[in-house]
């Protein structure tokens, strides 16, 4: 099982790895503001995550840290 | 249980000061894990230039030092020299590698010293706040190139890999870019191979990002992404222009 977990209070909203997963999996958490004062961004679907890390790999904030268990 | 993806220990646990979507960010985190696979971090000196990325000494847990603007890979000359049993990387924008530093630049590379540059080309100068670089493209609408570089006045882009790639003190030059993925994991690669060819003794090495500064193109990260696929590749193609080794590998 994949696990996929956002340190949120890291983002800055930028968006790119909403572009780069390849599942579509990933958008911006409008109902939430960080500390930061961005919208961080969240996954819609933790269950159809496949733990490609293409997310973590453009993320410029290291924010997306995933496991496999 | 397997980690697919952490952050690397080689980064400092601080939040970085960069824009959002800034290609500082991920090309910091390359360096790191180089750093980190390679085991060198104890035994790693980094330089930092002016730019943005002058704050790179708050981030790599490296000991690190802040030479002047654009004399990075001479203050690393000497530590290097002074210390050749560590492993010596600057990391410099284009405005510094490419303008005020290259005289700095074109020597370390001639004299074939052992350190590795990490010469980040957003083809602008990002802190100052988006004035025109050398490695502006023909065309380029800047602050200080409102009706886009002209090339008759101001000249044309200077492509750093291709020219010190001509100097036979060079070991590894290769031109990489971190727009998608694919090209991320290109670049890491890269990055690897050149501190690995230093540890080796086998000389000059540079690694070109062509990266993106959002705030001062003024479009959103992703379309910055985009505009570099467009726009800066290119102008600067990709690939290896120097490996003296590439046969012996
Ligand atoms: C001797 C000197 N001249 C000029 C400056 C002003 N200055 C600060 S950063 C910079 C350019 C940085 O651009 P670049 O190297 O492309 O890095 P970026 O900020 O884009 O990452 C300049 C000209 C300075 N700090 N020192
Ligand atoms: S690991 Fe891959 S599939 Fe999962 S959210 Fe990230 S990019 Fe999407
Ligand atoms: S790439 Fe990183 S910083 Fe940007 S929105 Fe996604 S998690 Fe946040
Ligand atoms: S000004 Fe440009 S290069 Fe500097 S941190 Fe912001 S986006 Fe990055």
């Amino acid at each position: 099982m994949v696990k996929i977990s956002f340190r949120t209070d890291r983002c800055k909203g930028c968006g790119l790895c909403v572009t780069a997963c390849p599942k579509k999996l990933l958008a911006m958490d409008s109902e939430k503001i960080n500390a930061q004062g961005h919208h961080p961004a969240t996954i819609t679907d933790a269950s159809a995550c496949v733990g490609c890390a293409s997310c973590a790999l453009i993320c410029p904030d290291c924010v997306i840290t995933i496991i496999k268990e | 249980m397997a980690v697919v993806f952490e952050r690397p220990h080689a980064l400092t646990d601080v939040p970085m000061h960069y824009c959002p979507g800034c290609g500082h960010g991920i090309i910091h985190r390359l360096v790191a894990e180089a750093i980190d696979s390679l085991g060198i971090e104890g035994k790693t000196i980094g330089v930092a230039s002016v730019g943005c990325s002058v704050f790179s000494y708050n981030y790599f847990n490296t000991d690190m030092v802040q030479a002047a603007h654009g004399r990075a890979p001479a203050v690393a000359t000497g530590v290097k020299r002074a210390n050749p049993e560590n492993v010596v990387f600057t990391y410099q924008g284009d405005g510094d590698l490419a303008a005020i530093g290259t005289a700095e630049t074109v020597h370390a590379a001639a004299r074939g010293e052992n350190i590795t540059i990490i010469f980040v080309n957003n083809a602008i100068y990002g802190m100052t706040g988006g004035q025109m670089a050398p490695t502006s493209l023909p065309g380029q609408i800047t602050q200080t190139s409102p009706y886009g570089r002209d090339v008759n006045t101001v000249g044309y882009p200077v492509k750093v890999s291709e020219m010190l790639s001509q100097l036979d003190g060079a070991a590894y030059i290769e031109r990489v870019a971190i727009n998608n993925t694919k090209n991320i994991r290109a670049a890491a690669k890269a990055i690897k191979k050149a501190f690995t060819y230093q540890t080796e003794g086998k000389g000059f090495t540079l690694i070109e990002v062509v990266s993106t500064c959002p705030t001062n193109w003024g479009l959103t990260p992703e379309k910055a992404m985009g505009w570099l696929e467009e726009n800066m590749l290119p102008y600067y193609p990709l690939g290896v222009y120097k490996d003296k080794y590439a046969d012996k590998n």
